[in-house]
Formats: C-alpha cells, sequence, structure tokens
C-alpha cells in the first residue's frame, strides 16, 4: 500500500465530510459534488453552531455596554482575534478584522500607501494576481501619481524572478503585492524568498493569502511578511470577516482607513484622535458574529491539522492532474513545481460556460469564466477557463464524477 | 443528461453553435456594434447592412459559449427583414422571455423560443442577451443612412 493511501486513511474524509451538513445536499436529484471551494468554503456544524449560539445566547454590541451580555459578547470577539493572531505567530495588536481579504487590500493602499507610495515610487505585483490584488494599486496609482508594475511569471505559472530583479532595479519599488497561491494556476509562491527580495531592496512586501490559508500553515515571523490578508470564507468561516495582519510597527505608523465610532481615543468638535491598532482600523460595529465564527473555523482546523490537510490536498491534486491529463480535449493550465488544491483547465472546442452548466445538471459545482483574474487569462492566451478546486471534504471519487461528467459534457456536443 | 440540460441545449441551438449561418465579416456595412460581458470574455461583433428601410443583411462575429453563438445567428435570422423599430420590438421581447421564462406566441419568434430555458439558469442570462444587446447599438447608428 502506498504512503498516499495510508495517508488518505488516516485522514478520514468521510468524518470530515460528516461535519458539513451540506455536502448531503441533493442537486437535481443526485449527490452534490461541490468542487468550487476556492471561490468560497463550505461551513462545518461547528461554525453554524457558534454564531447560532452567540445569537441565541450572548449576542450585544462589543466593546460598548456596560453589562453582561456585552462583556460575554466582546470576550467571544476578542478570543477570535486571539485565535487569529495565534494562527498566523502574530500579536493580537496586529490583527485587523476586515469584511474580507479584499478590504485589507484596500486597507494597505489607501492608509499605508496614501502616506507612503507618493509620486517616485512604485508598487510591485504579479501577473497572476486576483484582481483584489491589483484594482486597489491601479486606484491608488491614479490617485498618487505612483507608478505601478508588474512582474512576469514563466509559462510554468512561476514568478520570474529574473524580471523582478528588473522591476525593482531603479530602487523606486516600495511595495511588493503578491499572492502566497494563485487562485487561477494553484502556484504557490515562495514568499519567504519575496520578503527577503523585497526587504533587500528597501521594500515592504503584503501577501495576498486568500487561497493559500486554507491550505497550509502559514507563520507571518517565518515568512517576514509586512502584511498579510486572508478572507474568513474561504476557510470554512462565515463571509463578511476577514483579517489583516500588519506588522506593528507599520500599523502604528499608518492613518485610519475609515472614521466613527470604535477607532477613536477622543472626539471634540474640533478635531478627533486615533486610537492604537489595530482599533484604530475598525471604524463602527464590526462583524461580530462572523468573528466568532471564524475563530470555530480556524479551531476546526487547526484540530484536523495543516500537516494532514496539505497531505491529503496534494493528494487530491495529483490525481485531479493526472485525471484531466487522461482525458482527451482536456488541457491544464499551470505547472509550477509548487501547487495546490486548485485546478483550472480548457475543454477543447467547448466554452467554460457550457461545460460549467452541462456538469452542474450532473450535480457537479465548478467555477468557469475569468476567475477574477482577466489578466492572467489574457496572459495565458486563454478566453476562460473552467477550475475545479478542493477542501478538505473532498474526496477522489469526486475528481473521478468530474472526469466522468466532463466525458458527457463532450457526449453533449458531439465528441 | 437530465430533461432540463436538454431545455438549454437543444438541437436548434447546438447545431447553430457548431455552425453559424451568419457568421463572418460583412462588407459593406452601414452599421456595426459590439456587446462585452466582462465577467467572461464573451464578445459579439455585429455588422448590417440595410435594404431601404429593412434589415437587410446582419453578420456576427461571436467569441464565446454555445448559447452566445446560437443567439447571435438566430437573431440574425430574425431581424433580417425588419424595420428597426420591429427589431427593437423583438430584442425587448427576446429580453422578457430570458428574464420570465414564457415566450411570445407570433411567427417571427418561433426559432427564438429555442431559448427560452435560458431563463431558468441566471448565470447564463447575459450570454443570450450579450448579441441583443450589440444589436440595440448597431441599429441606433445611421439610421439616417438607409439605403433608398
Amino acid at each position: 500500500m502506498s504512503t498516499a493511501v495510508l495517508r488518505e486513511m488516516s485522514f478520514d474524509v468521510d468524518r470530515i465530510r460528516a461535519d458539513f451538513p451540506i455536502l448531503a445536499q441533493k442537486v437535481y436529484g443526485r449527490d452534490l459534488v461541490f468542487l468550487d471551494s476556492a471561490a468560497s468554503a463550505q461551513k462545518p456544524k461547528v461554525v453554524i453552531d457558534a454564531m447560532v449560539s452567540t445569537m441565541e445566547s450572548r449576542y450585544a454590541n462589543v466593546h460598548r455596554g456596560l453589562h453582561w451580555m456585552s462583556e460575554r459578547c466582546s470576550d467571544d470577539f476578542e478570543a477570535a482575534r486571539d485565535k487569529v493572531a495565534h494562527f498566523l505567530n502574530a500579536d493580537r495588536n496586529e490583527i485587523v478584522f476586515v469584511r474580507n481579504a479584499t478590504e485589507g487590500i484596500n486597507l494597505v493602499a489607501q492608509t499605508f500607501g496614501r502616506k507612503t507610495l507618493g509620486h517616485g515610487s512604485a508598487v510591485v505585483v504579479s501577473e497572476m494576481e486576483h484582481h483584489a490584488n491589483l484594482v486597489p494599486w491601479q486606484m491608488l496609482r491614479d490617485q498618487q501619481g505612483s507608478e505601478l508594475r508588474v512582474v512576469k511569471i514563466t509559462d510554468a505559472g512561476e514568478i520570474d524572478f529574473t524580471d523582478l530583479e528588473r522591476q525593482f532595479s531603479d530602487g523606486r519599488v516600495k511595495l511588493l503585492a503578491v499572492t502566497h497561491m494563485s487562485n487561477v494556476l494553484g502556484t504557490y509562491t515562495p514568499v519567504e524568498r519575496l520578503a527577503e527580495f523585497a526587504h533587500a531592496h528597501g521594500a515592504k512586501i503584503l501577501i495576498d493569502g486568500a487561497q493559500a490559508v486554507v491550505h497550509r500553515a502559514v507563520d507571518v515571523k517565518a515568512i517576514d511578511a509586512d502584511f498579510y490578508v486572508f478572507s474568513g470564507h474561504k476557510l470554512y468561516g462565515p463571509t463578511g470577516i476577514g483579517v489583516l495582519y500588519g506588522r506593528r510597527e507599520l500599523l502604528d505608523q499608518m492613518p485610519p482607513f475609515m472614521g466613527g465610532g470604535e477607532m477613536i481615543r477622543s472626539v471634540s468638535y474640533a478635531g478627533s484622535t486615533w486610537a492604537e491598532p489595530p482599533y484604530r482600523f475598525e471604524a463602527g460595529t464590526p462583524a461580530i458574529i462572523e468573528a466568532i465564527g471564524l475563530g470555530a473555523a480556524i479551531d476546526y482546523v487547526s484540530a484536523i491539522g495543516f500537516e494532514a490537510i496539505s497531505a491529503h490536498e496534494r493528494l487530491l491534486t495529483d490525481h485531479a492532474m493526472a485525471t484531466l491529463a487522461a482525458l482527451k480535449g482536456v488541457q491544464t493550465i499551470g505547472h509550477a513545481q509548487d501547487r495546490g488544491g486548485v485546478v483550472s483547465f480548457t475543454v477543447e472546442g467547448i466554452h467554460s460556460h457550457d461545460v460549467a452548466t452541462l456538469l452542474d445538471k450532473q450535480g457537479i459545482a465548478v467555477r468557469a469564466g475569468f476567475h477574477c483574474a482577466e489578466p492572467l487569462v489574457r496572459r495565458l492566451g486563454l478566453e476562460s477557463t473552467t477550475r475545479a478546486s478542493f477542501g478538505v471534504y473532498t474526496t477522489t471519487s469526486e475528481i473521478d464524477a468530474l472526469a466522468t461528467g466532463l466525458r458527457r459534457v463532450q457526449q453533449v456536443f458531439g465528441q | 443528461m437530465t430533461a432540463t440540460s436538454d431545455d438549454l441545449y437543444q438541437d436548434l441551438i447546438m447545431d447553430r453553435a457548431r455552425n453559424p449561418r451568419h457568421a463572418g465579416q460583412l462588407e459593406p456595412f452601414d452599421a456595426e456594434a459590439q456587446g462585452d460581458n466582462p465577467m467572461c470574455g464573451d464578445r459579439v461583433m455585429l455588422r448590417l447592412r440595410y435594404d431601404g428601410t429593412r434589415v437587410g443583411a446582419l453578420m456576427h462575429e461571436t467569441r464565446g459559449c454555445a448559447i452566445c453563438i446560437a443567439a447571435a445567428d438566430l437573431m440574425a435570422d430574425a431581424v433580417i427583414d425588419f424595420e428597426p423599430a420591429a427589431a427593437f420590438d423583438l430584442a425587448d421581447q427576446f429580453d422578457s422571455m430570458i428574464s420570465t421564462g414564457s415566450a411570445p406566441e407570433q411567427s417571427s419568434f418561433a426559432k427564438l423560443r429555442a431559448f427560452s430555458g435560458v431563463h431558468l439558469y441566471r448565470s447564463r442570462h447575459r450570454c443570450a442577451m450579450l448579441p441583443w444587446q450589440a444589436l440595440r447599438i448597431a441599429l441606433s447608428q445611421k439610421t439616417d443612412l438607409y439605403h433608398e
């Protein structure tokens, strides 16, 4: 028996699937095959229960009420911050709750960026960024007169370090904003090496961890990250909650993002002073229930352990690459050495929308189109792709179902 | 495949997606327009030529899914020989069918009824409506240049 099989057995995916009530759902009378976790993951019962229990037993606004309910709810909310801090190996004051990774990046662009990235400075992003890590920097460029540069990727789908050297050569780059894992190609970027490179060139690094944080353990200290963002909803948590990690000395120097309650120290009609981080960046009532849900999601994945999760997903990805490669007319996209549970592909002669709709009718959920990464899809010379993405609950038999489903799609198109 | 899926990918739609009858670049032409779906990159390029006050010819170059290509092609079938005002009416009726799922009775709509199943797929509405969006733009141009 191979090591891979032993690993999968010890992982016990059936037990994990039982934790996710939605996976029992039938779609068009068929068993649901959910292969769209990279867009948003399903939620385990413990996350749902943590949120419902909060609303049923102790919900109140946080940090305001001098009453039992508000105290309990504030404790739970701040405990969620502690869980996130532990999860990323950060200090709790370095954890800012935001709506999602997108908001985290916009926050950095509009605070750190507005203060630091003026005319004559440049931001570097890669060719494989989600729109969330491209558009905020375009907006900043247009506001500030700064420059936005795009570092090339190789045809395999990895950062081109020769081009990176070139982009940084004039010493004007002040920030490298890069994904930790491509949502189209599945590529993991060598973030430790990129951080070292950026720092050696006098730049800071922001890492978009929306995909990566789901699949492998992240240690912002070991990476030496300046900023790291992720969304709760891809990590088996609820929507509406995300995280910005910022190095303490950077957060200290940054002006507020939005004004309102919570983010102030004192307010008068003449002016206001700002609270310390992270509260300076959390104007208004936060997503309390969602933050508590995220805390439960972190407990959940931590209990499974990232070693087991990574091994399971490696098995799935290898199986998917091999299975799809064996299908005539199906071409997988991106062949990075280090890649995770996201597989994009094209089916010859059939548009990704048609592929997705015809798979959906068989109960198989995938994503089709640009995947919020239009420049990347264009860079690859493609019109669009279909994407299958995996989570802790994905099984190899679901990937086999995808292959069978794709053959049926081809039959409908007379292939 | 299930019955519902057959409702979407009907023989007529699959036939026109594989072998569109009005694909290509029309020369000469009186009006042209482009429809883009930024969500997926689908693009329809239309050119039309008037014959008197009626649409005499319409050709399209469509980069997109089967639904989009077939919609462009069957749209051309439907509006050729129509006055612009009648073509606009047809466009409105088509949009209404996609939104509601119910199709008008008149004979000019016969083949377009093949798209009534698209109603059930919200994410695919734009695929079917994109050519008609481009048609509206084309019909709005150069209406003073009708051939005598």
